[in-house]
């Protein structure tokens, strides 16, 4: 576990009521409220963004950069998530909202959705060599990808070992505007994120030596910026700049990577409950079914991430809409002439230890008693009084010193109290 | 010798709850840094024996004691029992009813897998009065 890794999620303490609302929902019980407020044991966060979208008060804040980083660098290339052309209402020309990047500061646009395509290509290249272990499931979503390599260990070897599109969009979006004879030191690259998970991802460059981004920016701040300028955008100005087919568009949303592969053995998934259900009704079993499984965190897949704008059923509605007057799809391998290693992982990732009491098993196996034997005397309600999201929970935080030996239930506390009057 | 006990009522017939226990005796044994692939042993053979006690007899319990370098997981129902053991253990062999097999199970697999799964393994039946399955992992 890395303890300095970057935090997606900090609060607004004055916002906060100390509710248990995001703590109760947390999918990897990594909240707890304390004096009050909620924190965050970012060891066990996986950065899915639930809390965010959850929080009645608008106390969690989502990481990204401020839109002025751009201004760190003299050419500033633009690498937006498909999810953003879906943040306005009767778009029907990708162009517009990339002329409009144009306009609001960048010098040159790359969309991620071209890099899906390869992606997409060299997946099922993948695939019929037999080089992953079926079912292989996809490595899109940053926090499913964080969830599996830190409590689905056995999943691993299944993990689709190709590279984010936004970092093969990076790479080609650089190599081009190099090939243009822009110095190196000049060129800056830019995420236009739908999420924090991603925001985490492609800075730290997981699967990668290093991160290709300059800085990551969210859709939702990119949007209130870009709003005015679609809106006024005449047919002149309009430049012929989109190079991404249906096939890299829809990745935005759940289905979109499967449908890719031209393959119906898939299942797809998304919610992060609904995600961790299939990876425990699936996890150590065989499933003769399916040969991929894509599994989203947020609702409806990218389109549901916490820095867009429009509700996510909408934004999938106007993707279907804007798929109907695009090609099938616009980028292929042999035009892009890498070899397949270009768009497979540099280093796997690696595994964490999301759920392991100790390193030493003896000692793991001490915790774990005195864990069930704190449980048994809770009420089991799962009340959340005393700023733990169960009582499993609390018994845990016991055993592992986040809180003192001599904690007592609330619930229990209270019921003695009554009693005794 | 230090060691954990967990135990799981299994209720019978409810196809949507089999398989609870073993996704919870799976997360201790996460929590405690079991490889993998033991853990993958066991979840697959006490899942069959969760199923077989949801399909057969009609529920049970679940008894688990998890040592520093082994599981020993014990199914124990009060079903109608196995008149043939050495046939039950035949792959393939099953008194599954056809809507069973309808829901994909009963397949005549699952003891043949438990064994197949574990490093011990004991079935122990009356008919009529119930049936105990015990298997035992050892951790490499």
């Amino acid at each position: 576990m890395n303890g300095d890794k970057l935090h997606t999620v900090t609060l607004n303490t004055e916002k906060c009521r100390g509710c248990v609302t995001c703590m109760k929902r947390c999918p990897t019980e990594a909240i707890r409220v304390r004096d009050g407020k909620a924190s965050i044991i970012y060891d066990r966060c996986i950065s899915c963004g639930e809390c965010v979208r959850l929080c009645p008060h608008h106390a969690k804040l989502p990481t990204y950069d401020p839109f002025d980083v751009i201004n760190s660098f003299k050419y500033k290339i633009a690498v937006p998530a498909p999810t953003l052309f879906a943040q306005f209402p009767g778009l029907r020309d990708i162009n517009v909202v990339l002329s409009a990047l144009l306009e609001i500061g960048f010098d040159d646009v790359y969309e991620v959705g071209r890099a899906a395509e390869l992606v997409s290509e060299a997946s099922k290249i993948i695939f019929n060599r037999g080089e992953v272990k079926l079912p292989a499931i996809s490595t899109a979503c940053p926090a499913v990808l964080e969830l599996i390599l830190s409590r689905y260990h056995n999943m691993v070897d299944n993990l689709l070992p190709v590279q984010a599109p936004a970092d093969i969009a990076a790479q080609l979006a650089r190599e081009k505007a190099e090939r243009k004879g822009i110095p190196p030191e000049d060129i800056g690259v830019f995420f236009i994120s739908p999420c924090p998970a991603k925001v985490l991802a492609l800075k730290e460059g997981i699967g990668l030596m290093q991160s290709r981004f300059d800085g990551i920016l969210s859709i939702s701040e990119v949007c209130l910026r870009l709003q005015g300028v679609v809106n006024k955008m005449t047919p002149d100005k309009v430049k012929s700049l989109s190079k991404m087919g249906r096939l890299g568009i829809s990745w935005a949303k759940t289905g979109g990577e499967s449908n890719g592969l031209y393959n119906d053995r898939y299942l797809a998934a998304d919610g992060i409950e609904n995600v961790i259900s299939v990876l425990d009704a699936l996890e150590d079993k065989t499933l003769s079914s399916v040969d991929f499984i894509e599994l989203n965190a947020c609702p409806g897949g990218c389109v549901g991430g916490v820095l867009t704008v429009e509700n996510p059923f909408i934004a999938k509605a106007r993707i279907q809409a804007i798929n109907k007057i695009l090609p099938d799809h616009l980028n292929s391998l042999a035009a892009t002439g890498k070899s397949l290693s270009f768009y497979t992982w540099e280093k796997a990732p690696d595994k964490t230890e999301g759920l392991l009491l100790s390193e030493d098993r003896q000692n793991a196996m001490q915790k774990m008693i005195a864990i069930n034997e704190i449980y048994a005397k809770l009420p089991m309600a799962d009340c959340g009084l005393c700023g733990a999201p169960s009582c499993k929970a609390f018994a845990e935080d016991i055993v592992n010193g986040r809180i003192p030996k001599d904690s007592k239930c609330p619930r229990l506390e209270k019921e003695k109290q009554d009693d005794a009057e | 010798m230090d060691c954990v006990s967990l135990r799981y009522d299994v209720s019978g017939s409810n196809f949507a709850a089999a398989g609870s226990a073993t996704e919870d005796v799976r997360k201790h044994l996460k929590m405690l840094g079991v490889k993998g692939e033991d853990i993958r042993r066991i979840a697959i053979a006490m899942y069959e024996a969760e199923i077989n006690m949801v399909i057969h007899a009609g529920g049970g319990v679940a008894e688990v004691v998890i040592y520093v370098d082994k599981i020993v997981v014990k199914l124990i129902d009060q079903g109608k029992g196995i008149a043939d053991i050495e046939q039950a253990m035949q792959p393939g062999f099953s008194t599954a009813s056809e809507e069973i097999r309808q829901l994909g199970f009963g397949a005549g697999m699952g003891l043949p897998n438990m064994k197949k799964y574990t490093d011990e393994f004991l079935v122990e039946s009356e008919v009529g009065k119930g049936t105990t399955v015990t298997m035992a992992v050892y951790f490499g």
